[in-house]
């Protein structure tokens, strides 16, 4: 009897391993049945997954998409003094690498210490925007933590919690809610004023509802006062942890969206760019997580009304959670989501 | 910059417009079709001809050619929609005037 051949391929911690074809298909199968259980959407086709199976059982070191079907590639993070000078970086990303769109930002990454030192980060955008020609936005994170205690003045939910102090709790996060949002604007309209074509909101919900609720509010404020900037709100889990459990954004409770409920807020709040984002399991393959991701994604991108740029990076999109994600592992990812979702960018 | 990628993400960026609308409206602008704004070799000789700046590593010398700022004036005019930094470079230049 002849044995199948083994296939090497990569779990999400990025361990390269070696599947059949048959084990492939069955973490496939497996993995859109979790996302069906968990995140209560319809599975995917036999074609998409006939097709998963396609990109995934290829021993390629590489895969991309056809000629034709390219996708637009954001890339947060792409000036931080890497190599150079956050500027010179940039340029870099824009004449070596191909970036189509590129993000300055500081690398404390979050509204709140940015606010300090907005002057600077003002200027570093100015010139930076003298140099290139691809859109540059200005990225960091609500990070509704900051405001808690000891970093911030509101008394610190994440310890009141845990001694039954839910009302505490809640009262502390709505406190902190106005603070981040009036952070948020102010940082974002310093951008605008300084020429930046638009701004990004990394990692939104990181802090749970109340983390979200902020960002929607900001969001709405900045559309309303900066009417051309470009305003992308990237998420930094699959659903929106209620870590508050009440709050809501137009009439919407907000604890425990997934990204087809998440996408439309923040298209109503007044984004032009969303980034869903779905966590890979470490332990599982990257057929697995690339069929999860899929299949918990799809109707975030079918319903949309504005692009849709997945996250696939760094432990999200079934790219490994590894500090540098080999290319056999991201290229099929971003194959995948383009071939099966029709994402507006990566 | 090889391709057309930055005018397509500009369109979803401050215009919110998804992918298929971006393409065909950066297409219609250029004269190219959709599917020719990923060719490389095509668009650069079409970044070249509209001054919409270029990837220019292999090319030491082109002190005529527009770049960084100086190409975005082109990229506003080629797009027909109004670019943040280019708005503000003109107002800056002339609230300097004596």
């Amino acid at each position: 009897m002849e044995s199948e051949s083994r296939i090497p391929t990569r779990m999400g911690d990025g361990e390269l391993v070696h599947m059949t074809r048959s084990e492939i298909r069955a973490d496939l199968e497996a993995g859109t049945a979790a996302a069906v259980k968990r995140a209560k959407v319809p599975p995917l086709t036999e074609d998409e997954l006939q097709h998963l199976l396609d990109i995934y059982g290829s021993p390629a070191r590489f895969t991309g998409v056809d000629i034709g079907t390219e996708v637009v590639l954001s890339f947060d993070g792409s000036g931080m003094k890497t190599i150079a000078s956050r500027r010179e970086d940039l340029q870099i990303y824009e004449q070596w690498f191909g970036a189509d769109t590129i993000e300055l930002h500081h690398v404390d990454y979050s509204f709140k210490p940015v606010k300090a030192i907005v002057p600077f980060e003002a200027q570093e955008m100015h010139d930076v925007l003298l140099r290139v020609v691809a859109p540059v936005q200005y990225g960091a994170q609500p990070n509704l933590g900051l405001y808690s205690q000891p970093d911030g003045p509101v008394p610190n939910w994440s310890e009141l919690l845990p001694l039954g102090k839910i009302a505490e709790a809640r009262a502390s996060q709505e406190e902190a809610v106005p603070m981040a949002v009036k952070d948020m604007v102010y940082v974002c309209e310093a951008m605008w004023e300084a020429g930046a074509d638009g701004v990004d909101f990394d990692t939104s919900a990181a802090a749970g509802d109340a983390d979200f609720q902020a960002t929607l509010l900001a969001v709405e404020e900045v559309r309303r006062r900066c009417p051309g900037l470009g305003i992308e709100l990237g998420m930094s889990g699959e659903f929106v942890l209620g870590m508050h459990g009440e709050v809501e954004y137009d009439g919407v409770r907000l604890a425990g969206l997934w990204p087809a409920a998440q996408m439309k807020l923040a298209a109503k709040a007044g984004a032009t760019i969303f980034g869903p984002v779905v966590n890979v399991n470490a332990s599982k393959s990257s057929a697995w997580n690339i069929a999860r991701t899929c299949t918990i994604v799809k109707p975030c991108v079918e319903q949309a009304t504005i692009p849709i740029h997945i996250n696939v990076g760094m432990g999200v999109g079934a790219v490994c959670m590894t500090k540098y994600p080999p290319v056999d592992a991201v290229s099929r990812a971003s194959r995948a989501c383009v071939d099966i979702l029709k994402v507006d960018g990566l | 910059m090889r391709t057309a990628g930055d005018l397509v993400g500009r369109m979803e960026m401050t215009r919110g417009m998804r992918l298929p609308d971006a393409k065909a409206y950066v297409a219609e602008k250029l004269g190219v079709s959709p599917a020719d704004l990923s060719d490389p070799v095509l668009m650069h000789e079409i970044r070249e001809q509209l001054g919409l700046g270029r990837i220019t590593t292999f090319e030491i010398s082109h002190p005529n050619q527009p770049v960084a700022i100086e190409s975005k004036f082109n990229v506003e005019q080629a797009l027909g929609v109004p670019i943040n930094s280019v708005r503000r470079f003109e107002e800056r230049r002339l609230s300097s005037r004596p």
